[in-house]
């Protein structure tokens, strides 16, 4: 029992990953009918921007010792950041912090890439078919990519969590279990709830104000709100840049979990793909239900107990379960019809 | 006409005394040079030798690879009397000048193995037809090792294989024209188990998650033959997807397996996550079975300890070589390597510089680049004065045999490179092993 409320758990700190950016994708497509492929390169961007962050609080002072040489010969270098020397135990408590501090780096960088990336180039591809927008978004994960690895390297960045909670959480003993039955990582009970929060601000965002309200009709009928004197087109261009913050978010907030590196979009791309099928195609709800249910079954498929009965499901699980929810339910759970169909 | 039908015409005659006047004054030249007269794939002709560098330039292992082209290139640089030296100020015995090989400049060309074994076999095929390499040398994968080991054994092209540390490499994919340098995974088992049983004692429960290819399968059989040796027991081996990122569902239910020991048979970006992600489930904070729980990864680099960051501390594992080390040959290349780039060498870089080394070296001592030749020189080879102390390439399949390192993650780094203790050098006899446990066939010498 305490083993399926462990992996339970490690499904919805893995759902809540796969919801942000499935999420994000299903903004886009529904807002503008585009299959982005370079989102998960969003959430790559996103948690380089935590590594860009540490990076800087953690510019070094270099001073030399001329009594001390390293091993091939030359002075040892004496390394001292910058933030620790000019505001002492305040640095330290910057540097500790810079996981959360990036999260105020990555909105305003991520609204802009996203901005920048649909009026730049996805626009022209806007009465393109399908298959040519997901050519040219690939190719641009490919890029950026590409550009990331230039500059920091193909090896995976190490992001420490805030000190405080680096540990695990005794959840079995505040249940009034023995100590130490059930413990989960503090990190990824916060990045859970990190995801509900977001969910719920961008649901709150588009339910209950106008701006929100505006997108939801233009989800429903694009001409008929044009029609009305709204310039849609503007409304759906920021929705691409909120899409691209939340999945920057996203990947800010992963960086502790998983040290990024330049590859970090492509791992999650593909199964973000299922679960915006498997929840159907421009359904918010779908792609948010979706995402917790295949990180929690891909959790449980992992059980050694399972793994015994059927050898490699946890490999196919997240596959398996689209295909027999699309045999059943060809628009995916939430799915609306008329979309993506002719 | 009928003169040219009924007898050899004069010219005949001529033609024919001219051939067997050739036949009879070169037949015995050939007789008695053997190789040096022998024809073969990229015989150098001018006054430069060509080596393959076939090294992951993209991909995962891009940064490791980078490395292995530095050392490369130093190589060069000392094989061609540039430089310092380096090693070939220690190497023991040595028959290298200084100047080229057989009086050759040395020159280079580079392929990128990508860490895919197709793109890998396509690039060293590329650099034998189009650039004329005599000798591919490089990598950071056992599966990309035994693919392009297998090709040029197939092209008669010596292969001095760089990172590469499964069994199987030479083991029952060894070829004639493969030769490995660095330690492998019944090395490590042999060097660790009883460091292991020193530092934890030997009733140990011990949980394996094992990278699910070749390295992995034999790095786990060798670690569980060395703790089981010990009286360990083995609580589950469970095969992880190459590259499969978050771990966490693989690392729950280790702990309430009743296991007290992880061991991460995971190298590269796969041992970064997996061990980061267990040092968050707070696993060695715990207690199991009376005893502080412990994890292991048996083939630690400073370049992953790097990726690892704080979770390398006290970890304990295993390595082909550090740039701490104290002999000659080492700080040798060390300071080589560090007064030309700026940083230490890693072993993967260390053990790239040794096999171009060594190939050069025994080219020398063949006095020909004709391979079968050349690997004649090199099997069963002894020498020293390059890292690890004595140091025997078995002629039987053409494995290294040297000192192996026991490390541990350091807990007070000096620097940003010092990242690894060396615990123990455990003595070569401790991992030597008899060759026909692994099997393969090493092939023949001449291919056509």
């Amino acid at each position: 029992m305490d083993a399926i409320f462990l992996q339970f758990l490690n499904g919805l700190d893995k759902g809540g990953a796969y919801a942000l950016i499935a999420l994000g994708l299903t903004l886009v497509f529904g807002t503008l009918g585009v299959v982005n492929f370079a989102h998960g390169a969003l959430f790559m961007l996103g948690a380089f921007c935590a590594v860009t962050v540490r990076k800087i609080l953690t510019l070094e002072m270099i001073a030399t010792d001329p009594e001390k040489v390293t091993a091939w010969g030359t002075p040892l270098e004496i390394r001292t950041p910058y933030v620790e020397a000019w505001f002492g135990d305040f640095g330290s408590f910057m540097v500790d912090y810079s996981v959360p501090f990036s999260i105020l780096l990555a909105i305003p960088v991520m609204l802009v890439i996203g901005i920048v990336m649909e009026r730049g180039l996805i626009k022209h591809f806007y009465r393109r078919p399908h298959a040519e927008q997901i050519l040219v978004t690939f190719g641009l994960a490919i890029v950026l990519q590409e550009i990331i690895k230039h500059y920091f390297g193909a090896n995976p960045i190490p992001q420490p969590m805030p000190s405080v909670v680096g540990g695990a959480a005794d959840i079995g003993a505040a249940m009034g279990m023995d100590p130490n039955v059930i413990v989960y990582p503090w990190w990824r009970l916060i990045y859970f709830a990190f995801s509900v929060v977001v969910i719920g601000a961008v649901f709150a965002f588009l339910q209950f104000t106008t701006f929100g309200m505006v997108v939801r009709a233009g989800m429903a009928d694009r001409e008929t709100v044009g029609l009305i004197g709204i310039d849609i087109d503007k409304r759906f261009t920021a929705m691409f840049g909120l899409a691209a913050v939340v999945a920057g978010m996203a990947g800010v907030m992963y960086t502790p979990l998983l040290p990024p590196d330049y590859h970090l979009g492509m791992d999650f791309l593909v199964l973000s793909f299922v679960v915006v099928v498997v929840g159907g195609m421009g359904s918010l709800p779908g792609a948010v239900a979706a995402g917790f249910l295949l990180g929690i079954l891909q959790s449980l498929a992992s059980m050694t107990e399972i793994k015994a009965i059927i050898p490699g499901i946890d490999q196919i699980i997240i596959y398996l379960v689209a295909v027999i929810i699309l045999l059943v339910r060809p628009r995916g759970l939430l799915g609306r019809r008329g979309v993506m169909e002719s | 006409m009928s003169e040219r039908k009924d007898g050899p015409s004069r010219r005949k005659v001529l033609k024919g005394a001219a051939a067997g006047l050739v036949t009879a004054g070169v037949a015995p030249t050939i007789l008695t040079s053997s190789a040096f007269g022998q024809e073969y794939r990229n015989k150098p002709m001018g006054d430069t030798v060509t080596l393959g560098f076939n090294v992951p330039q993209t991909g995962s292992y891009a940064d490791e690879g980078a490395d292995e082209l530095r050392a490369f290139q130093l190589a060069v640089e000392h094989l061609n009397g540039e430089g310092d030296g380096g090693m070939l100020n220690t190497m023991q015995p040595k028959s290298l000048g200084g100047n080229g090989v057989l009086g050759k400049k040395v020159a280079y060309v580079t392929g990128d193995t990508q860490t895919k074994s197709d793109a890998a076999r396509a690039s060293a095929k590329r650099m034998i037809e189009k650039d004329g390499a005599l000798m591919i040398s490089g990598g950071s994968s056992s599966g990309v090792a035994v693919a392009v080991q297998g090709l040029c054994q197939e092209m008669g092209t010596i292969f001095m294989a760089g990172l590469t540390h499964s069994n199987d490499t030479t083991g029952k994919d060894k070829r004639r024209y493969g030769f490995r340098h660095f330690f492998n995974a019944y090395m490590s088992g042999a060097a660790l188990g009883p460091v292991l049983g020193q530092e934890y004692g030997t009733d140990r429960r011990a949980y394996h998650l094992t990278a699910d290819y070749t390295w992995g399968w034999t790095q786990e059989e060798s670690m569980r033959n060395a703790t089981e040796a010990l009286g360990w027991q083995t609580a589950e081996t469970v095969k992880t997807p190459v590259g499969a990122g978050d771990f966490s569902q693989y690392i729950t239910p280790v702990l309430n397996s009743g296991a007290d020991v992880l061991i991460l048979n995971h190298y590269g970006r796969d041992m970064v996550n997996s061990l980061t992600q267990a040092i968050q489930f707070g696993l060695r904070d715990k207690q199991v079975n009376g005893k502080d729980f412990q994890i292991v990864v048996p083939l630690f680099s400073r370049l992953m300890a790097q990726g690892a960051g704080e979770n390398i501390k006290g970890i304990l594992g295993s390595a082909n070589w550090n740039w701490s080390l104290q002999d000659a040959g080492s700080q040798a290349f060390v300071k080589s390597f560090g007064a030309k780039y700026g940083f230490p060498p890693s072993m993967a870089a260390h053990t790239c510089y040794v096999q171009t080394l060594l190939y050069a070296d025994a080219c020398e001592r063949a006095g020909t680049f004709y391979p079968p030749e050349v690997i004649k020189a090199l099997e069963g080879w002894d020498f020293d004065g390059m890292g690890n102390g004595p140091t025997h390439y078995r002629a039987a399949d053409h494995q290294c045999f040297k000192d192996v390192l026991v490390v541990r993650g350091n807990e007070n780094p000096t620097s940003q490179f010092d990242l690894l203790n060396v615990v123990q050098q455990t003595p070569r006899a401790q991992v030597e092993y008899d060759p026909a446990i692994f099997g393969g066939d090493l092939g023949p010498y001449e291919v056509s």
